[in-house]
């Protein structure tokens, strides 16, 4: 064979953010034109608030005490709820073999999803708390600063796992199950922190006080940001 | 087999028989010599089944895969061992059955991922596909572990738990170690010839199959 | 001369199955193989092995010197599959400009239109594809194949579901490919279809080929019995 011949005029193609904005743009068009996946998980974490609330006795433990609790246990199953659309829609028609084709990388077609699926999860937290600061009289105005970047660093390790668990189970039998069985045990380090910082931030305590939770969220975003980004390519047939 | 069933014997008869009982927690402390080995068996087989399952993805030997097959099925009875064990020790000295300890709490994490990766398995059919789901889904699984670990170790530090006995097996008399050596070695041929035997019934499994396949 | 496409002793197995078994051939620019078969033959596994989708065990797949599954290979494929790789929700030029896009063409938006025009479908772009018949659907998905100009067209099944002008929009397109220089490979159970447009065409049985010929010459009935004799 003969040394590979440069193409005249032959089109650059998109490095891996850029392919990975397109990914994302997509997708997000996608979720846009039905809603369905963001109203019902917006549905389902309004209802979870609200089912807590009933379940709570408010004589006996102080809203701040159960907030955190709820918030995050709410977050957690709503964010799973998008994540099997992110799939769904490649699998339909089989439009992942023509990503796949495409001269971008596979790392961009995750990273690409996880940040679809990060403005999803984002999307449904920016309704979800200032219902939970309305149904539980929670004076959130004080700590929205940092409770922003707890929300943020959270949301960026569930989406992570949740997207790359979403691309495995969606080629197997019971999806919709099997995807939570899996992330679950995920969520934890995620979970755990995330709802130690909203405890402390909620009894007027300074974020610099729980530095020490706070690392281990970024550590956990950065271990599996990189991992699963990395995991990824070898999920998909080759 | 039979060489670990015989030094499994031997381990447990000398556990039983031929230790002293411990001063303080009595003769409960005997659970330790099948709780400790069942322990680092469990954590040993999650280990090789990612290791296995990293190797794969590489050399798609599937060998390596009916491998980490056995070894998490194994794995899983193991883990069990340790939940139910540890309880079994823990009511008496601690107390309680249950308490959010960092190990506790890692050991029935290792127990859920075992138990994830296993309905992973059994959902797919297509054999390869298989191989490279579980391989990614026990390699995240082994980097999770450690997080798992540090941040249940920061939750109880904060909030110090109510009946915390001595832990056990810092210092103990000679005898004691020495059994529960002999116990860690037995609980790992055990494991072995467990997993050795499973790999078999996998080979046949696949051999199996490809040959109905082939003559279709 | 080196051929465009070239395949060398491709293997590709599942399992303890060999979907494709050694498979050899190359295609020059300007050249079109049409590959027949009876399903299970083979064809959809090979078409992926050169679409860089899936990786040989043995052998090797090149375009042009560049060794698939490389982006830069992979970047000269338009792939038509029997599925039409579309995104329902999406309307027409939505979905063929993200796969111009893709290929950072830098025209996304006039390149689409063009592709579009190309298969008579421009008037129809704006709705999303859920909303088209499976005929119209096809041709977005072949507009959506060829819109960055591919050097390597690959098409499974191509005629799946198209009417008589998609058809012949269709046809005329492969043939225009092949005029510009592309190498084409269409798989397709009808065999004139496939001879219409195809310079060498080839048989497979079992993951191999069991004939391989140039089309000058051959006669459209005769290849049709004889066809139906190796695997009767």
């Amino acid at each position: 064979m003969t040394a590979p011949a440069p193409r005249r005029g032959a089109p650059t193609p998109p490095g891996l953010l850029a392919a990975a904005g397109l990914v994302a743009r997509k997708d997000l068009a996608i979720e846009f034109r039905s809603r369905s996946a963001f109203l019902s998980a917006l549905v389902l974490s309004l209802l979870s608030l609200v089912i807590f609330y009933f379940a709570w006795d408010p004589t006996a433990v102080a809203a701040v005490d159960v907030a955190p609790g709820i918030l995050w246990v709410t977050f957690t199953f709503s964010g799973l709820l998008g994540l099997h659309r992110s799939f769904g829609v490649e699998q339909q028609e089989r439009a992942m073999d023509a990503l796949l084709v495409a001269p971008i990388s596979r790392e961009a077609i995750f990273l690409g999803k996880a940040s679809a699926n990060l403005a999803f999860v984002l999307g449904v937290q920016l309704v979800a708390l200032p219902a939970l600061a309305l149904f539980y009289n929670l004076p959130l105005t004080t700590v929205l600063g940092p409770l922003a970047i707890v929300m943020l660093l959270s949301a960026i390790g569930l989406t992570c796992i949740g997207t790359l668990f979403a691309g495995i189970t969606s080629n197997t039998r019971m999806a919709e199950l099997l995807l939570p069985v899996l992330a679950l045990p995920f969520f934890v380090p995620i979970v755990l922190p995330a709802a130690q910082l909203t405890a402390k931030l909620l009894a007027g305590r300074p974020l610099e006080e729980s530095l020490g939770w706070l690392r281990i969220l970024l550590a956990f975003d950065l271990v599996f940001l990189y991992a699963c980004t990395i995991a990824f390519p070898f999920t998909l047939e080759d | 087999m039979a060489v670990a069933v015989a030094a499994m014997a031997a381990a447990l008869v000398r556990a039983i028989y031929f230790t002293p009982a411990e001063r303080l927690q009595g003769l409960a402390q005997k659970i330790f010599y099948v709780h400790v080995p069942s322990a680092w068996v469990a954590f040993l087989a999650f280990g090789l089944t990612a290791i296995a399952g990293g190797v794969w993805l590489f050399i798609k030997d599937p060998r390596l895969d009916r491998f980490a097959e056995s070894s998490a099925e194994v794995g899983v009875i193991f883990t069990t061992g340790v939940l139910v064990s540890g309880p079994l020790w823990g009511k008496p000295i601690w107390g309680a059955w249950w308490v959010w300890d960092a190990r506790l709490t890692s050991t029935l994490f290792l127990w859920f991922l075992f138990l994830g990766y296993l309905v992973l398995r059994s959902a797919v059919d297509e054999r390869e596909a298989r191989a490279r789901y579980s391989a990614v889904v026990g390699i995240l699984g082994a980097l999770l572990i450690p997080f798992i670990h540090l941040s249940v170790y920061l939750f109880r530090t904060q909030h110090p738990t109510p009946v915390v006995a001595n832990t056990a097996g810092i210092q103990m008399p000679g005898v004691m170690v020495a059994t529960l050596f002999l116990s860690l070695g037995a609980f790992t041929l055990l494991y072995i010839a467990l997993v050795r035997q499973r790999m078999a019934l996998a080979a046949e499994r696949d051999a199996l199959l490809d040959a109905s396949t082939a003559e279709s | 001369m080196t051929p465009l496409l070239e395949a060398r002793r491709l293997v590709r197995s599942f399992g303890a199955r060999r979907a494709v078994n050694d498979v050899s051939f190359g295609i020059a620019a300007g050249d079109a193989l049409a590959l027949f078969g009876p399903n299970g033959a083979g064809k959809t596994t090979l078409l992926r092995l050169l679409a860089g989708l899936l990786k040989p065990n043995v052998g090797a797949a090149a375009i042009a010197g560049e060794m698939l599954p490389a982006p830069e290979a992979r970047a000269r494929v338009g792939l038509i599959s029997h599925r039409t790789m579309l995104y329902d929700t999406l309307t027409a030029r939505e979905n063929v400009r993200f796969a111009a896009q893709l290929h950072g063409i830098a025209d996304a938006e006039g390149a689409t239109q063009h592709a579009l025009e190309q298969l008579r479908v421009a008037d129809r772009a704006e709705v999303p594809v859920r909303a088209l018949s499976r005929g119209l659907q096809q041709r977005v998905a072949i507009a959506r194949a060829i819109v960055h100009g591919p050097d390597v067209l690959l098409a499974d099944e191509p005629y799946t579901g198209l009417d008589e002008q998609g058809a012949n929009a269709l046809t005329g397109l492969l043939l225009e490919r092949r005029a510009a220089g592309a190498a084409l490979v269409v798989v397709t159970h009808a065999l004139s279809e496939g001879l219409a447009v195809a310079s060498h065409a080839a048989v497979m049985r079992a993951g191999s080929f069991v004939r391989h010929e140039a089309t000058a010459g051959l006669d459209v009935v005769r290849y049709a019995a004889e066809y139906r004799e190796l695997f009767a």
